[in-house]
C-alpha cells in the first residue's frame, strides 16, 4: 500500500525575558544548579504568580510575524500532573484562549521552492525544570533553575508531508523568533526543542492515522532521523497488519530508534481549569500596533527584496535571508563591494564554508563585513583575481593585517591590467617559443581555445601578478595576427 | 450520583493518594454525598453567563522584566527533605 | 490587662502605662498557663516576641512608635513567617519552616507589631470546627464539649481567652464569621483582593481572603487598617485606596437601610436561632436604620457551587505538597510514585484527602464543564443578586450559621452536614462581598454572632454598623464563665 505520511510540530521556544514569566527570578543558562530557583520557581506554599510584560510583548511579536491572530484576551489555565521538575504540581500554560491563534509561515523547500504550513496556535507557558540522573548514587538530582522560563509553544497544523519539511518547517521558525529578537534559537541548550507529532494513512484517505508523539527532539537532524525511523517503524507495523498505539516516545538518537517513554503512559488527565491566581490578560488594538511597528524586516520579505532588488536567484535570497546576521552582514559587504550576486557568491561560497571549518556563528567572524566588501570591491575593479582575494580574506582571518589594500600590497596581490605592459610580455613569450606558436596554428579553429593553455600559464610565469583575462584577450588577439 | 469502587481509586491515584483497603468505603460514600449534594448546579440554566474568575472583573496586571531575586538556594534547601551538591533527590526518575 | 481591647493596649502603651515587654510576657505567661486547656496556639515565639517587644520599647524610647509599636497579636498559622514553621495545621507542614514573610506577616512587622506565635486551625483551612487541625482539637473557651468553629478556631478561642487582643485569620467559606460567632468575638472578612494573599498558604484561590478577629469593632477597623492595601506581588489584589476604618466608626445609623434576605429566614432557620437575630436587629431599628425585605434567588446553589470551586482550586494548591522541596516525605520510597503517593496521604488528614479526590474528580477529563465551569457561572448569578439588592440596601444582616456551636464530634462524621454549617457564610465569597460576624446574643449559654454583609470595598460601613451596636450592647464583652 502506498502511504501518507501526517506530521505536526510543536515546537518550544524560550522566550529571551530578561526574568521569568512569572517572578523576577533571572533566566540566565548554566548557572549552579538551584541557585535561579526562587520560592516562586520552587512552588513553595503562599506564593502567587505575576506575569512578565516583556513575555507577552514578545508573544504578540510573534504571531503579528506569522500574520496571525492575536488574543486580546488570554487566559492562563493550569494543566495538572506530578512530576519531580514541575514543582507546583501544575504547569501554567493556557488552553482554550491562547495569545496566538491561526497564522501562517512559509517554509523552503531548496532550488527557491516553498509551501504554506498553517500554524494553529502559540500559547504562553512555563518551562519546567531539569533532572539529572547521573551522579547522585542511583537517586535522581532536581535543577528548578530553568521553571518558570517564558516559553511560547508554536503549534503547527499536520499539513508537513515529510521529514525534509519539518526540518525545514523547524528552521524557518527558528530564523522568524531570531530574526525578532524574542528568542536565542540555539537548539544545543534546549531555548528552541521540537515534539513531533507522526502518523500514516493510505494515500487518498481522509482520516487521519493513529499518531505518536515524540518528545523533545533537540537538532534539526534529529528531526529528520526520528520522524525516518518512526515513519519506518509505523510502516513496519502497519504493513503486518497491525496498530500504532497512541502514546508518548523518546527519539535515541545513537541507537537511531524512538521508544516508548514509561513516565508519560499514566499522565492523560491533565485537568486544565483557568488559573484562580491569575486573571484574563486583556490588550487592545493600540497596544497591539505599538508592537507591529517594532517589527523588523523578515526573512520572508527580505527574500523578496533581495531577488527584486539585488537580482539574486531565489535559492541565494532564501539562504541568506534565513538568518538576520547573516543578511546583515552580507548586505553592508556587498554595499561597499558594489556587487551584490558576486557578494553573495562569496558569503555562500568561501565565508561559509570558513564558518563551518572552524566551527563559528557569523557573528565571531573575524573579517568584518566592510572588510570583505573592500576585498571584492578590488576583485570587481580587475585590482585583484578571485584567488587573491581568498588570500587576503584568509590573512586577515589569521589576523595577519587588517587593512585591505595595505595586505594586497603586501602580498603582492596586485594585477597587472594594463594591456601595453602585457602585450610586451606576451610578444616575448611568442618569440620565446616559436614551436607552440607553429603547434597552436595548425591546430583547428574550434579546438584553439584548449591550445591557448600553455601560453597563459608562461605569459602569467614571466609577470607575476598579469590579470589573467587580459592576458586571454591580448594572446587571442596576437596569435590571430600570425595566423 | 455515586462512585464505584474503582472510580474512587483512579481519583485516588490522579490525585497521587494512596487510599488503603478499609477507607476506601468512607471515601466512597463521602465522596458520593457530596456529588449528590453539587449535582443541583446541573439544574441551573446558565445560558451565556460569563463564568466568574475575579468579583471585580479585573484584569491582569503585568510586571516589568527586572531579575529581582537574588540566590538564597543554601536557605530554602535547609528545609527540603534531602539534597546533594545543590539538588533536590529523589527516586531514580526514569523517562 | 488581657481584658483590655487592642486600641486600648496601643494607648496604654503609648501613654507609658506599661512597657511593651511587660504587656508581652503578660500574654506569653497566659499562653503558657492556659492554652494547655484550649489548645489555640501551634506555635508560641516566646523569644523573638520577646526581643520585637524590646526593640519596640527602645524605639518608643527614641520617640519613633507609632500606635502599633509593641502592640502584641498573633498570625493564623496559614500566614507564612519568615524562619517561623508555617503548618497550616497539617503534619505535611510541620517542619516547614517559612523562609520568607507573607505580606501580611511583613505589614504586622513593619508597624512594629509583636507576634506572640502561630495559631490553630483545620488542617489547610478545610473544616467549620476545628477538629481537623494535626495539632489536635481546639476548645471553645465557653464550652469544652463544644467546638469554636472553624478553620481559624484557634485565632477566635485565643481572643476569646483573651490570649491575645487580635488575631490575623483567613476566611474562604466562614473561616472568619463562624468562628468569631461560636466563640462571642468580632471577625471580619474583607472584599476579595483587598487584603493580600501573597505569603497566605491557598486553599481556594478565588475565594480566600485575610481578614482580623479581635473583640471590637474598633479593634477589628485598626488591624485591617494594618492588613489592607494592594499588593503587587498578588496578581487578584485591588489596586485601590485604602481609607482609615476607623474614620467612620461613629457616624449614625440613622437612614440607613438594612436588608434581610428571606431566604436567610426562611422556615428551616431554628426558631430561637431566629428570634435571637431579630433582636439583634431591632437594636438597629431603635438606632434609626429601617428594615427591608430582600430576596437572593440563587442562595439554595451557594453550597453546591462552593462545593465545586473550593475542592477543585484546592486539589491543584495542593498539589506542590509533593515530598520533594519542602514538607513531609515518607520513609524510604522505592520510587518516585511511592515518594509522591505515601508522602501526601501520610501528610494529609482525611478532610483533605476528601477534599482533594473531590476537586480531582470535579476537574476530570469531560467534568470541567458540568463541575467547574458551571459553578464560576453560578457565581455570577450569586454576584448579581447581590448587585440588585445592593440598590435597594445599605448593609445585609442574617445568621452567620444555623446554630451555636456544636459539639466535638457531632459534624465530623458526615462531612455533608459540615458543609452545610456554612449555609449563610458562603454566599459573601462567592461574591466576594466583605463580611463580618459580631457578638449579637447568647444561646444555651453559648454566643451567637449576626452576620452583616455589605457592598464591594464597604469595610467601613460594616465596622461602623458594628462599632454602633457595640456602643448599644454588651455581647461583645460578656467572658466565657470561668475564664482566668
Amino acid at each position: 500500500m502506498e502511504w501518507e505520511v501526517v506530521i505536526g510540530l510543536e515546537i518550544h521556544a524560550q522566550l529571551a525575558t530578561k526574568s521569568k514569566i512569572f517572578s523576577g527570578s533571572s533566566t540566565e543558562y548554566g548557572a549552579d544548579a538551584n541557585t535561579q530557583a526562587n520560592i516562586y520557581d520552587l512552588g513553595l506554599p503562599g506564593v502567587l504568580p505575576v506575569f512578565n510584560e516583556e513575555a507577552l510583548r514578545m508573544a504578540v511579536k510573534f504571531g503579528l510575524a506569522i500574520d496571525a491572530e492575536i488574543g486580546m484576551k488570554s487566559v492562563f489555565d493550569r494543566k495538572n500532573y506530578f512530576y519531580p521538575d514541575s514543582p507546583k504540581g501544575y504547569q501554567i500554560t493556557q488552553l482554550h484562549e491562547p495569545i496566538v491563534g491561526m497564522g501562517h509561515i512559509d517554509i523552503d523547500l531548496g532550488e527557491g521552492k516553498s509551501r504554506r504550513i498553517n500554524v494553529t496556535r502559540a500559547h504562553l507557558e512555563e518551562d519546567a525544570g531539569k533532572s539529572v540522573h547521573e551522579g547522585f548514587d542511583g537517586q535522581s538530582g532536581i535543577d528548578l533553575n530553568r521553571c518558570g522560563t517564558p516559553l511560547i509553544e508554536i503549534v503547527s497544523e499536520p499539513e508537513l508531508r515529510s521529514s525534509k519539511e519539518a526540518s525545514a518547517y523547524f528552521r524557518k521558525m527558528q530564523s522568524i523568533v531570531m530574526y525578532l529578537g524574542i528568542c536565542d534559537g540555539d537548539l544545543s541548550q534546549g531555548s528552541m526543542r521540537c515534539d513531533c507529532n507522526v502518523s500514516l494513512r493510505p494515500k487518498g484517505q481522509e482520516e487521519f492515522g493513529t499518531r505518536t508523539e515524540i518528545k523533545n527532539v533537540n537538532s534539526f537532524k534529529n528531526v529528520e532521523r526520528a520522524i525516518e525511523v518512526e515513519i519506518e517503524r509505523q510502516m513496519d507495523i502497519l504493513e503486518d497488519g497491525g496498530s500504532i498505539k497512541q502514546e508518548t516516545r523518546l527519539f535515541d538518537a545513537d541507537k537511531n530508534e524512538t521508544r516508548s517513554m514509561r513516565s508519560k503512559e499514566v499522565e492523560n488527565d491533565y485537568r486544565y481549569f483557568p488559573d484562580p491566581d491569575l486573571l484574563p490578560v486583556i490588550i487592545d488594538e493600540e497596544y497591539v500596533e505599538a508592537i507591529r511597528a517594532t517589527l523588523p524586516e523578515l526573512p520572508e520579505q527580505k527574500k523578496a527584496r533581495f531577488e527584486a532588488e539585488h537580482g539574486l536567484s531565489a535559492y541565494n535570497a532564501s539562504v541568506l535571508a534565513a538568518n538576520r546576521e547573516m543578511a546583515d552582514y552580507f548586505e553592508a559587504a556587498a554595499g561597499i563591494s558594489g556587487d551584490y550576486k558576486m557578494t553573495a557568491n562569496w558569503v555562500m561560497g568561501d565565508l561559509s564554508a570558513a564558518l563551518n571549518k572552524n566551527e563559528i556563528s557569523i557573528n565571531e567572524i573575524p573579517v568584518s563585513a566592510e572588510q570583505l566588501g573592500a576585498i571584492l570591491k578590488n576583485v570587481k575593479g580587475n585590482d585583484i583575481s578571485n584567488d587573491g582575494a581568498k588570500e587576503v580574506f584568509n590573512a586577515i582571518w589569521q589576523g595577519k593585517g587588517s587593512d585591505v589594500d595595505q595586505l594586497i600590497d603586501q602580498l603582492g596581490l596586485k594585477q597587472v591590467s594594463d594591456t601595453s605592459a602585457i602585450e610586451a610580455v606576451v610578444a616575448q613569450v611568442l618569440a620565446d617559443n616559436p614551436k607552440l606558436v607553429e603547434g597552436y596554428l595548425n591546430t583547428p579553429e574550434d579546438k584553439r581555445a584548449k591550445a591557448i593553455g600553455p601560453f597563459i600559464g608562461a605569459t602569467r610565469k614571466a609577470a607575476k601578478g598579469v590579470n589573467p583575462q587580459v592576458v586571454m584577450e591580448v594572446l587571442k588577439q596576437k596569435l590571430n595576427e600570425l595566423g | 450520583m455515586s462512585l464505584d469502587t474503582n472510580q474512587v481509586l483512579a481519583i485516588a491515584d490522579l490525585a497521587r493518594l494512596q487510599i488503603d483497603e478499609k477507607s476506601i468505603t468512607d471515601f466512597q460514600t463521602n465522596l458520593s454525598n457530596v456529588l449528590d449534594l453539587v449535582d443541583q448546579l446541573q439544574a441551573v440554566d446558565t445560558n451565556g453567563v460569563e463564568p466568574m474568575a475575579h468579583p471585580m472583573d479585573a484584569v491582569q496586571r503585568l510586571r516589568a522584566d527586572v531579575v529581582t531575586e537574588v540566590n538564597q538556594r543554601e536557605k530554602f534547601q535547609k528545609i527540603a527533605p534531602s539534597t546533594a551538591d545543590g539538588h533536590y533527590l529523589v527516586p531514580k526518575v526514569v523517562e | 490587662m488581657h481584658n483590655k481591647t487592642l486600641a486600648q493596649i496601643s494607648q496604654d502603651l503609648q501613654a507609658g502605662e506599661y512597657s511593651s515587654v511587660e504587656v508581652t510576657q503578660h500574654f506569653l505567661d497566659r499562653i503558657k498557663n492556659l492554652d494547655g486547656q484550649y489548645n489555640s496556639f501551634i506555635t508560641v515565639t516566646d523569644e523573638l516576641a520577646l526581643t520585637q517587644a524590646k526593640a519596640a520599647d527602645e524605639l518608643r524610647a527614641a520617640g519613633n512608635a507609632n500606635e502599633w509599636t509593641g502592640v502584641p497579636m498573633a498570625h493564623k498559622d496559614i500566614f507564612c513567617t519568615d524562619g517561623v514553621r508555617t503548618s497550616c495545621g497539617s503534619k505535611m507542614l510541620d517542619k516547614f519552616i517559612a523562609p520568607y514573610d507573607s505580606t501580611v506577616a511583613d505589614n504586622f512587622n513593619k508597624v512594629g507589631a509583636v507576634s506572640l506565635g502561630k495559631t490553630n486551625m483545620d488542617e489547610f483551612a478545610m473544616g467549620s470546627s476545628s477538629e481537623s487541625s494535626f495539632y489536635g482539637a481546639v476548645k471553645n473557651p465557653w464550652s469544652e464539649e463544644h467546638v469554636p468553629g472553624g478553620s481559624s478556631g484557634g485565632s477566635a478561642a485565643a481572643v476569646a481567652a483573651r490570649l491575645a487582643p487580635g488575631i490575623t485569620a483567613t476566611d474562604t467559606g466562614g473561616s472568619i464569621r463562624q468562628p468569631a460567632s461560636f466563640c462571642g468575638v468580632t471577625g471580619i472578612k474583607p472584599t476579595y483582593g483587598r487584603v493580600s494573599r501573597f505569603g497566605m498558604i491557598s486553599y481556594a484561590s478565588s475565594l480566600d481572603q485575610g481578614g482580623p478577629i479581635a473583640r471590637t469593632a474598633e479593634d477589628a477597623a485598626m488591624m485591617l487598617n494594618v492588613m489592607a492595601g494592594f499588593d503587587k506581588k498578588d496578581s487578584t489584589s485591588i489596586e485601590r485606596d485604602v481609607p482609615d476604618y476607623r474614620a467612620d466608626l461613629n457616624k449614625s445609623m440613622k437612614g440607613m437601610t438594612i436588608g434581610l434576605p428571606k431566604e436567610y429566614f426562611s422556615k428551616d432557620l431554628d426558631p430561637v436561632m431566629a428570634q435571637t437575630i431579630q433582636d439583634a436587629i431591632k437594636e438597629y431599628e431603635k438606632m434609626g436604620a429601617t428594615l427591608k425585605e430582600i430576596s437572593l434567588p440563587n442562595t439554595n446553589l451557594c453550597v453546591p457551587a462552593y462545593y465545586v470551586i473550593a475542592p477543585s482550586e484546592c486539589s491543584a494548591n495542593l498539589s506542590r505538597m509533593d515530598g520533594v522541596r519542602f514538607g513531609h516525605r515518607c520513609e524510604d520510597p522505592k520510587d518516585i510514585e511511592d515518594l509522591f503517593k505515601r508522602s501526601r496521604s501520610e501528610g494529609f488528614g482525611d478532610e483533605v484527602q476528601r477534599r482533594i479526590m473531590l476537586g480531582s474528580y470535579a476537574l476530570s477529563a469531560g467534568f470541567y464543564d458540568a463541575y467547574y465551569k458551571k459553578a464560576q457561572q453560578v457565581r455570577r448569578l450569586i454576584k448579581n443578586d447581590f448587585v440588585a439588592a445592593f440598590n435597594d440596601v445599605d448593609v445585609i444582616m442574617s445568621p452567620v450559621a444555623p446554630s451555636p456551636a456544636f459539639k466535638f464530634g457531632e459534624k465530623s462524621k458526615d462531612p455533608v452536614s459540615m458543609y452545610l454549617e456554612d449555609i449563610y457564610t458562603l454566599s459573601t465569597n462567592l461574591a466576594g462581598l466583605p463580611g463580618m460576624s459580631i457578638p449579637a446574643g447568647m444561646i444555651n449559654d453559648l454566643p451567637v454572632g449576626l452576620q452583616l454583609i455589605g457592598n464591594y470595598f464597604d469595610e467601613s460601613r460594616l465596622l461602623n454598623c458594628a462599632h454602633q451596636f457595640q456602643n448599644a450592647t454588651d455581647w461583645h464583652t460578656k467572658t466565657p464563665t470561668g475564664l482566668k
